[in-house]
């Protein structure tokens, strides 16, 4: 393998209603720095139907080339065409680096290709750097529950390719005219060579929060003592016009549904205001929230970790503190006509 | 009739581990050894699939000789018959050579008895990569059906599988060609407690022990620490964050601060508001 044939950063970008999803924006961001530094440029690849259009969104995020694969047949995402796509491309132009989001499509995906290469693939990665001479992707993840952090490389073959965490690298801001390079690929691929068929497509996004979209989340933890004592939480959020976040705990607990869980098993917000009330502050649950623009959290323990990661604190029982909130902030909003619609 | 196969992995439980703060590696004599949670929701929904179709449910293991431990903990759980591949030459796998190894010995049970269905566990809480289970279908050329939350159907005659696979916002109805791998979410069932016969048939259960020299068609080259692209160059531990102001003073000071501080930003709280 000569791995001077190999050139090029790409990021496979998902489509999300019909528009580049966030994560894949994140990716372009983060694509664009390790392009940059080794002299090289940014490719997306877009597979779908009707999907054309996603090329002007990445080239105003930060690409150079997009790599199209438009054909009913990528109608629904699925791994054997998909990967078919991918591996075509990628045996074609010879990208040094592939990234794709950590999200169910991006890792389903990335563990097909990786095996069919075949090449190493780091998953769910938070931190990403390259060095700028010999083009080796330096992927660091939080391994063993979290409790350290790791460096994984892969030396001996390229493409070098990893799963990014969304929410953790950041998008540029969109330049809007910036221009690139669209290139329309295609495959030969017959419906009956695909073994798999999308049935049907139930979303559930109607009753389900996503709290990775909240501005304002009030997450509670098992300090809240009982199904009942997590009520506070979403009367706060009530109060705030938040959304409710949870720790694991809580979830094992069955006190709220796996959607509201935040961590590392769970989802990775960053919400302007994030309220922790009785969490004590697990390295698992930090790495989904640390981005958040404002932290504040209340435990009765002053020696609890999450102090080490919130700009405001109280020590105390949040039974005590939340209610006088409340209270106090109804009056306030009351009183100001700030109301929610 | 199916045959089932459960890929589970006995792995050290993360949650009571502890780290040399050192060296930054995890000391193994404070973890102890469980099956991976999410492959006893693997195994548990194979023996549902076995209630409900007939058939038979094989676990199989790639690890070190311990690892007998988690095959009895899945016989508990009701599987028929447990595999436990061992060898020092499969040391330091990444996902690939995992996949790699575990496919030659699927290629060997499948043999004696061929294998409809292949069940992995979403990820394993050590590895936490999930890319054993899709690798293992690449390699045997069946398709992978990662986020399996329910299984609606499997038909052997006509050989379809169909499931529900979740989404980000949803789930999606799939139907795959039969043999086929899925990967399942945590979701997908409960794992009771063992029933008491289960308990006495793992007491006495010796798992088939198999090392590399019982494997077909083996490449020495990717097997183990040699035939893993990936390799981790370095540890450390997570920077400690700077921690932030604490609320001082009685607690009707302490709640008079933070409000102000909330509503700073109270054009957040404002959803549709006055525009
Ligand atoms: C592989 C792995 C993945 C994980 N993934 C996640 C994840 O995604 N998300 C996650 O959250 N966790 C995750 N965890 C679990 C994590 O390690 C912690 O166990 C968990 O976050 C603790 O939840 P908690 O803070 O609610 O509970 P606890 O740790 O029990 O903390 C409760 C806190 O509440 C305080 N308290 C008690 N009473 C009151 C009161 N009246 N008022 C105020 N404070 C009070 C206590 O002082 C304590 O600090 C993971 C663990 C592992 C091993
Ligand atoms: N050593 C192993 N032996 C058997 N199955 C494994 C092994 N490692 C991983 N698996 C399976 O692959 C799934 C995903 O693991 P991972 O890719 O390590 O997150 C697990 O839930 C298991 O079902």
């Amino acid at each position: 393998m000569d791995f001077q044939d190999y050139q090029g950063v790409w990021v496979f970008i998902e489509e999300k209603d019909g528009a580049v999803a966030s994560v894949s924006l994140e990716l372009l961001g983060a694509g664009r720095k390790l392009a940059d530094k080794r002299g090289v440029e940014l490719a997306g690849v877009i597979i779908g139907e009707h999907i054309k259009h996603l090329s002007k969104t990445i080239f105003e995020y930060g690409a150079d080339i997009a790599y199209v694969y438009d054909d009913p047949i990528f109608k629904n995402y699925r791994t054997e065409s998909y990967m078919k796509a991918l591996l075509d491309c990628s045996a074609k132009h010879k990208p040094e680096i592939i990234l794709y989001g950590a999200t169910s499509t991006g890792k389903d995906l990335a563990s097909a290709v990786a095996t069919d290469l075949p090449t190493g693939l780091t998953a769910d990665t938070t931190e990403l750097d390259v060095e700028e001479d010999t083009g080796l992707l330096l992927a660091s993840r939080p391994a063993f529950g979290g409790n350290i952090m790791a460096t994984i490389l892969c030396k001996k073959y390229r493409p070098q390719m990893a799963t990014v965490r969304a929410k953790v690298m950041k998008a540029l801001p969109p330049e809007p005219g910036r221009e690139g390079r669209i290139v329309e690929e295609s495959i030969l691929l017959r419906e009956e060579d695909i073994r798999t068929k999308v049935l049907e497509i139930v979303k559930e996004t109607t009753k389900k929060v996503r709290i990775d979209e909240a501005d304002i989340i009030v997450a509670g933890g098992k300090g809240l003592g009982s199904a009942e004592g997590f009520q506070l939480v979403h009367q706060l959020a009530e109060t705030l016009g938040g959304a409710v976040g949870a720790s694991r705990d809580v979830v094992e607990a069955g006190w709220i549904e796996h959607a509201h869980q935040i961590g590392q098993t769970g989802v990775t917000v960053t919400p302007k205001i994030y309220i922790a009330l009785g969490i004590s502050g697990a390295i698992q649950h930090i790495v989904g929230m640390k981005n958040s623009g404002l932290i504040i959290a209340i435990n009765n323990d002053p020696e609890a970790p999450i102090f080490e990661s919130c700009h405001y604190g109280i020590v105390g029982d949040a039974f005590e503190i939340v209610p006088m909130l409340i209270e106090q902030l109804s009056e306030v909003m009351s009183r100001e006509g700030v109301s929610h619609v | 009739m199916l045959h089932i196969v459960a890929c589970i992995k006995q792995v050290p439980d993360t949650k009571v581990i502890k780290m040399n703060p050192k060296t930054n590696t995890m000391d193994r004599r404070t973890a102890p050894a469980i099956l991976n949670p999410y492959d006893a929701h693997a195994v548990e929904e194979a023996v549902r699939l076995r209630e409900r179709y007939g058939g038979k449910v094989s676990v199989l293991t790639m690890g070190p000789p311990p690892a007998v431990k988690a095959i009895k903990k899945c016989i508990e759980i009701g599987a028929d018959e447990g595999y436990l591949i061992t060898d020092r030459r499969f040391a330091g796998a990444d996902t690939l050579a995992t996949s790699y190894a575990l496919t030659k010995a699927l290629n060997k049970i499948s043999k004696e008895n061929p294998v409809d269905l292949i069940i992995c566990g979403k990820m394993s809480i050590d590895g936490d990569t999930g890319q054993v289970g899709p690798g293992i279908a690449r390699r045997l050329d069946i398709p992978p059906l990662t986020s399996v939350n329910k299984v609606v159907e499997i038909n052997k005659e006509e050989k379809k599988a169909i499931v529900h696979r979740k989404l980000e916002d949803g789930y999606e109805v799939v139907q795959s060609t039969l043999p086929c791998l899925f990967s399942v979410e945590k979701t997908i069932n409960e794992v009771p407690y063992a029933p008491f016969p289960n308990m006495l048939k793992a007491a006495k259960y010796n798992p088939y022990i198999w090392s590399v020299d019982d494997l077909e068609d083996v490449d020495i080259k990717q097997l183990g620490l040699k035939g893993s692209p990936t390799i981790v160059s370095k540890v450390w531990a997570p920077p400690k964050p700077e921690g932030g102001t604490m609320l001082e003073g009685n607690r009707q000071e302490q709640v008079e601060q933070l409000l102000s501080i909330l509503l700073k930003k109270k054009e957040l709280f404002t959803i549709k508001g006055e525009s």
